[in-house]
């Protein structure tokens, strides 16, 4: 005997993946056609006159010297921030891998930052760091270095780069940690009993070995720093001094929201919206093929 | 049956809500935080015990850009309030949507309330005009920059009284160093100082068109010799320290309150700021003028904000804003407002009033921004300034000057490379309102 379930009508499948489907129509797929729209138009603050302008918006900001300086500053900054947070991560999580005693612990500890919003990310470092009342600032200023982010347009990329890559290491240290067990103990033992060392373990055999999820991590670190550091930038410096901080995701909020230019605006997040495709189409055609070595 | 009575019961209860609410609800988006929250909160309180036909509803919405976003997403979605309060740089953008904006004076003729502008400061009224005179929005807290100064480091450097001119800044500046300060002046709000109202003080144009007053089709042109010229000479004096950049907002009151800057040029609104936070003996004094260009300064130009009502709702409760705005500008109202807040009284009623309750006597010097703003008759280059997108520009001005005073570029290239960017959001803007 054999129970069988048998559904006579062909709409509940259709039925069970409709929250799925709505959602993404409704928060992903009409807004991106939204800003689509709206970036082929010109259009003054209060939608009180509208006229299409086909790609004078797309054109303005090819010429644009901010917005092309933005875009420097952003790969600048998301290079840096991958770099930095998965460098640190790719050290704990070498470390951690070889703690036996209290390895949990220490786990969790390295996860924490994971759970703490950008914004309160930013506000930490800002205490941390601020020209006056800031304890780093203290120390940095007993060494004879004179911070002031606020004015000073590096010392302000390097602040908010740390607090973006702070706030990134526990999510790389967490597929890091997960890479480095699944690789057989037997190749690790074998390469041991041949009488390598930690050191030389690590770079002939593990580091070869976690590639494919190094590479993963790129893609997902290029596209934090481009997009969820928002949040940080906007708590630490507001773009400034200059526009030293403005990167491309803080330059759409600034002339959409403050400066209320709505087509620019528009065409800014179309053109992140395109990054962002061929990111994504980059990782799932080489990284599901896995890295070769 | 029972569907029926519901209705009815509904119906009922909904009339009576009503018949409790007779008031008509006036709604007043603003900007004003901390403890003017409260002042503006008192204000709409003791309206509405006035009288009895109207509810002021005050609901503050965040800083100024923030507010006015806010009011521009709602009248998009049809959810506008009544009055919204912008503040000056917005003000172009507010003009130019003629379909959302009620004029004020509009607003008052229709509903039959009195409004006399020959009472109101010129200066103050006269940034928002039409070129016809017709007034817009009505003035709410206006400030402008003055010169702030720490007597006590005068007197320790042996200079005289506050200087007069840039010249005179130069040199009391570099005494103040020699004498062993840090910083001899500083300034805050940067572009507003010292290219918009050095500008309207020394009564050279900022752009053509009548400062934007007289159409969109305007063009920058502070890359003059005049305001490069001033602004090289602030860049060479940072050398010693006599002059210091302290950011491109307010930050710089810190400078000026610990005793590192004997100077600042900034809004007279910081009034409370410096009383609460000076150890020493402070003053203020008119804004330096430029003898290289004029031989007395014209008047200076206001900041601050206006409130702004939307079209879009019933006749009735715009009378309820124009009594509201009636009741505001009233002698009490404002000289009150003027004294807790240390904006400028925007009527001349209100400036009398404060002089007879003796309040300049016991706070010398809170009247030099009034003063200063009405010096002279403003001129076209002095009654105020209407640039498009010039929240934006003003972001390129101050990156620019940031260069200047780092040393990457000189006054000249900076100011050049200011308004060839800022002209190209000019007439992004004339583009857009057509």
């Amino acid at each position: 005997m054999h129970k069988r379930v048998h559904y006579n009508t062909s709409y509940l499948p259709y039925l069970l993946v409709a929250p799925q489907i709505i959602i993404t129509l409704l928060f992903f797929i009409w807004p991106a056609v939204q800003a689509l729209y709206q970036s082929f138009l010109l259009e003054d603050a209060f939608g009180l006159s509208t006229e299409f302008v086909w790609f004078d918006n797309f054109i303005d900001l090819y010429h644009s010297e901010q917005y092309l300086g933005s875009f420097a500053r952003t790969a600048f900054f998301s290079v840096a921030v991958a770099g930095l947070s998965m460098g640190m991560a790719l050290f704990f999580a070498a470390l951690a891998d070889r703690v036996i005693k209290g390895s949990h612990t220490y786990r969790t500890l390295l996860i924490i930052p994971y759970a703490v919003a950008p914004v309160l990310a930013g506000t930490l470092w800002l205490f941390l760091f601020n020209p006056t009342l800031g304890i780093v600032t203290y120390f940095l200023d007993a060494v004879g270095i004179d911070w002031n982010h606020k004015l000073n347009s590096s010392q302000a990329m390097t602040l908010v780069i740390i607090a973006a890559a702070w706030k990134q290491v526990s999510y790389n240290f967490l597929f890091f940690i997960a890479a480095m067990h699944s690789i057989p103990k037997s190749l690790i033992e074998a390469s041991a009993i041949d009488g390598a060392g930690p050191v030389h373990r690590f770079l002939t055999i593990i580091f070869p070995l976690i590639s494919p999820t190094t590479f993963f991590l790129l893609v997902v670190n290029i596209i934090y720093a481009f997009f969820d550091t928002f949040g940080i930038i906007h708590a630490i410096t507001a773009g400034g001094p200059g526009n030293s901080t403005e990167i491309l995701v803080y330059k759409v909020f600034n002339d959409g929201f403050v400066g209320l230019d709505l087509g620019g605006s528009a065409a800014q997040s179309v053109v992140l919206m395109f990054i962002v495709i061929v990111l994504t189409v980059v990782q799932f055609k080489y990284v599901e093929r896995k890295v070769e070595y | 049956m029972l569907k029926k009575t519901l209705i009815a019961a509904s119906v009922t209860a909904a009339l009576l809500s009503s018949a409790a609410n007779a008031a008509v609800e006036v709604n007043w988006w603003h900007a004003m935080g901390g403890t003017n929250t409260e002042r503006v909160n008192k204000i709409a309180a003791d309206f509405n015990a006035s009288q009895s036909e109207y509810k002021i509803n005050a609901v503050y919405k965040g800083n100024y850009t923030e507010t006015m976003t806010a009011a521009i997403a709602a009248f998009r979605a049809k959810k506008q309030p009544h009055i919204v309060q912008v503040f000056e740089v917005g003000t172009a953008t507010m003009m130019a949507a003629k379909g959302a904006v009620y004029p004020i004076e509009q607003v008052m003729n229709d509903s039959g309330v009195k409004l006399d502008k020959s009472g109101y400061l010129p200066a103050v009224i006269s940034y928002y005009q039409t070129p016809e005179g017709e007034l817009l929005s009505m003035p709410f807290n206006s400030s402008t920059p003055v010169l702030w100064y720490n007597r006590d480091a005068f007197k320790k450097a042996g200079v005289e009284g506050a200087p007069k001119t840039w010249n005179d800044v130069a040199s009391t500046a570099k005494k103040l160093v020699d004498s062993g300060m840090k910083c001899g002046i500083a300034v805050g709000w940067q572009s507003w100082g010292l290219i918009e109202n050095y500008s309207a003080w020394n009564n050279i144009p900022l752009g053509t068109k009548q400062n934007g007053y007289a159409g969109i089709d305007t063009e920058l042109t502070f890359n003059n010799k005049n305001v490069t010229n001033n602004l090289q000479k602030l860049a060479d004096m940072q050398k010693d320290g006599s002059f210091t950049y302290g950011g491109r907002r307010g930050e710089s009151l810190a400078m000026f309150t610990n005793g590192e800057c004997g100077m600042w040029i900034n809004s007279s609104a910081y009034y409370g700021s410096i009383k609460g936070q000076a150890k020493f003996d402070y003053a203020q004094a008119m804004m330096p003028f430029d003898s290289n260009v004029t031989d007395a300064p014209q008047n200076s130009i206001i900041g601050g904000a206006t409130l702004w009502t939307l079209k879009g709702h019933k006749a009735d409760s715009y009378k309820g804003v124009a009594k509201f705005m009636e009741y505001l500008s009233s002698a009490e109202v404002q000289a009150w407002w003027h004294q807790e807040t240390g904006y400028v009284p925007i009527t001349t009623a209100a400036y009398e009033l404060s002089k007879k309750q003796g309040f300049y006597d016991k706070n010398p010097g809170t009247d030099t921004a009034i003063t200063q703003l009405s010096l002279n008759t403003p001129t076209e280059n002095s009654r105020g300034i209407r640039f498009g997108n010039f929240v934006q520009i003003r972001d390129i001005i101050n990156a620019e000057m940031e260069q200047i005073w780092d040393g990457s570029k000189t006054a000249e290239k900076a100011m050049d490379d200011a308004v060839a960017q800022s002209n190209k959001l000019l007439r992004k803007f004339e583009k857009a309102n057509k």
